[in-house]
């Protein structure tokens, strides 16, 4: 399996963000892409995970299921958690992993992220770094191939971070792939690099 | 199906809990049908006459107040993100979103106009009517709410502006909502007649209100 992006380009608010931007992402690799503020590094995820129009350039996922789009083989983590204050833990990962795929991992997942105590808790009481470990909860209990990470380590702790390195590890070591913006290390062993907006 | 029935129970438990807002609508229903009287006056038969028009536009407002929440909430919080890379057809999405919508706001309504005929001095034929007349029309004014929701998903505060949006839409359902309770009371018209209008328009904002939303919310992704 293999994401690829050729000359895309995207057009937003009035405004050209960025254009002829070309990338590829193996199975098993990961891609970084730094920049300064408002360069396009969220623009770019959310264009591949179908939540902003293309203006040009084309973008394929090769190897993979033709009756799924992109979007529908991708996770995207963006800034925003889509927790609901009023449901508990276990029913917000429950049922976002019910709502975009079989709804079967959902203990294993919050084990994962060391939720698995608080499981019963509304969301409303969650720390920030809690919200973001329940929303990265989703990328375990359904399986996806393409991970669209927006910053990903915001808000989380050293050992959170340690083990969000360790299930991005995994998550490659399946084969699968990571498309992640950032402003530092993530934590991933050597990942490629994409540079938006020239010299950092 | 499984996802849609996940969607479907989040969203019922999300009106009925702290801060959902089901009750807010019916409550708002209550207010307005029991100051008219105040307002008019003890005229019996001056409220017996403006009674199904004065449920119908409770009904009307009430159902407005809570179509903000709709669809703008999932957009804040990143949920509709989420819903639209999902692999559902999103205009199941919509219907069942609306349907949880009405069940929680709609029905309560519903429930409550026998209760609120009595206010007005309603004889128990004219309540069964006009009671009829709204399970009809809420899901019309519901379907058609959803549209302006989804028009607005992306403004901060596009409450109001929804409701600018919906009430011309929902004229001739409040129109024939009307008649076709007053033709159960005085005629002239058989009930039937008015009545066989309204469920066509109830039907046509269900499928018409469906498909222009899930468009409005694949234009409105930026």
């Amino acid at each position: 399996m293999r994401l690829v992006g050729s000359d895309l380009a995207c057009f937003r608010g009035g405004r050209q963000v960025f254009s002829g931007l070309s990338f590829a992402v193996g199975a098993g690799e990961a891609l970084v892409v730094l920049g300064p503020n408002g360069v396009g590094k969220s623009s770019l995820l959310r264009l591949v995970a179908g939540l902003v129009a293309r203006s040009g350039g084309v973008l394929s996922l090769e190897g993979s299921d033709p009756e799924l789009t992109i979007a529908e083989q991708a996770h995207y983590l963006g800034h925003l958690d889509a927790l609901k204050p009023s449901l508990t833990v276990t029913e917000n990962l429950t049922f976002w992993s019910r709502y975009l795929g079989s709804g079967e991992r959902t203990q294993a997942a919050l084990a994962a992220v060391g939720l698995d105590g608080i499981a019963e808790l509304p969301a409303a009481y969650l720390s920030a770094g809690q919200r973001r470990r329940l929303s990265i909860a989703r990328l375990i209990a359904i399986r996806r191939p393409l991970w669209l990470l927006d910053e990903p380590t915001s808000a989380l702790d050293t050992a959170a971070q340690a083990k969000l390195a360790a299930l991005m590890g995994e998550h490659l070591g399946g084969g699968g792939l990571i498309l992640a913006a950032a402003h530092g290390p993530i934590g991933l062993a050597a990942p490629q690099e994409l540079r938006l907006g020239g010299a950092p | 199906m499984s996802a849609l029935a996940a969607l479907f129970v989040r969203d019922v438990r999300l009106a009925i809990r702290v801060g959902g807002g089901a009750l807010i609508g019916v409550l708002f229903f209550l207010i307005v049908v029991t100051l008219v009287p105040f307002a008019i006056g003890p005229d019996l038969a001056l409220l017996a006459r403006v009674g199904p028009a004065i449920l119908w536009l409770g009904a009307l407002l009430a159902s407005l107040l809570t179509l903000d929440r709709l669809l703008a909430i999932d957009h804040e919080d990143g949920s509709l993100d989420l819903i639209l890379t999902a692999p559902v057809t999103l205009e199941l999405t919509v219907a069942v979103k609306a349907i949880a919508h009405w069940l929680t706001t709609g029905l309560p309504l519903v429930l409550a106009a026998p209760l609120l005929g009595l206010l007005l001095n309603l004889e128990p034929p004219a309540t069964g009517a006009v009671a009829l007349t709204l399970l009809v029309g809420t899901p019309a004014l519901t379907f058609l709410g959803l549209v302006g929701a989804a028009v607005t998903v992306a403004l901060r505060r596009g409450g109001l502006l929804v409701a600018v949006l919906v009430l011309p839409l929902t004229v001739p359902v409040l129109i024939f909502g009307v008649a076709a309770s007053n033709a159960a009371i005085v005629g002239p018209v058989r009930f039937g007649t008015p009545f066989s209008i309204l469920c066509g328009l109830a039907l046509m904002s269900i499928v018409v209100g469906t498909f222009a939303t899930a468009a409005a919310l694949r234009h409105a992704m930026d």
